[in-house]
């Protein structure tokens, strides 16, 4: 894990136990496969406008996710901590680790699944970045407690971006 | 759920949906157990939408596999211990 810190954050994250330390909100952005190309822009736009809010955020996805994210911030001025996406589930179904909000990416069955693990797993309402071709359908399976940010974003960042600029104030005010 | 590749695995089913693999258990198999996402199997907790059903056929298990690039997989390991600890852990044995 601490490879992907900064050194300023290394001394900080070993000394907590939970992410509530300090009464700092956090929030994890959980990384699908990133083969819808906004995937990556639209976390580096989410993690700046959380960090305009004092929200500190954590990235949680798998390799190819994660590399591409650190690759398009190499001198980490928006990205912090980054972790393996079996390792976040498992510290947040062990109660290792808790975050106040979940932000899950969605554009197949599988962003859908591991949304419903964390709505599970923690009892919160997850926010749920539906994009890509299928975004609609998607956005039809979920029928757990979710708040839903769905654009059909490919290529263009643009339509995901305005609705998560439109909701993202009240999210932050109210889960 | 890295350890599974260690396993001797058959997949039934590729690029499936969560409630296919449960018509797919509970009709399928011998007996089955409902879990909740988290739930901890080959030592990795299993991700889906609940309920999550898990099958037996003696030390056969049958459970769902998502990866984030593949989707969902209906895999089929055989593993006695394994499948004593489900049986006894999960919440409630179902058929």
């Amino acid at each position: 894990m601490e490879n992907h810190l900064r050194d300023s954050e290394k001394g900080s994250v070993q000394k907590m136990t939970s992410e509530q330390v300090n009464n700092e909100k956090s929030a994890v952005l959980v990384l699908g496969c990133p083969q819808v190309p906004v995937q990556t822009g639209i976390a580096l736009y989410l993690i700046s406008a959380l960090r305009k809010k004092g929200v500190r955020t954590v990235i949680a996805g798998n390799r190819a996710a994660r590399t591409l994210v650190e690759v398009s911030d190499p001198e980490r001025h928006y990205v912090g901590e980054v972790m393996d996406i079996d390792r976040y589930i498992g510290e947040i179904a062990e109660k290792k680790r808790a975050f106040d909000y979940h932000f899950i990416f969605i554009h197949n069955d599988a962003g859908v699944s591991y949304a419903a693990t964390v709505q599970a797993i923690t009892g919160k309402t997850v926010v749920a970045l539906i994009y890509g071709e299928h975004f609609q359908e998607m956005a039809g399976m979920i029928t757990f407690p979710c708040e839903k940010i769905a654009a059909k974003a490919v290529h263009n960042p643009m339509p995901l971006k305005n609705k998560l600029d439109e909701v993202l104030p009240w999210v932050v005010s109210n889960l | 759920m890295g350890c599974l590749e260690s396993l001797k695995y058959e997949i039934i089913l590729r690029d499936t949906s969560f409630s296919e693999c449960r018509e797919y258990i509970r009709s399928a198999c011998k007996e089955y157990v409902d879990v909740d996402p988290g739930f901890k199997i080959f030592d990795k907790h299993i991700i889906g939408i609940p309920p999550i059903s898990i099958g037996f056929d003696g030390d056969v298990i049958t459970f769902p596999f998502t990866k984030p690039c593949y989707g969902t997989f209906l895999m089929r390991v055989e593993d006695h211990d394994e499948a004593e600890r489900i049986r006894k852990s999960a919440p409630s044995k179902k058929k």
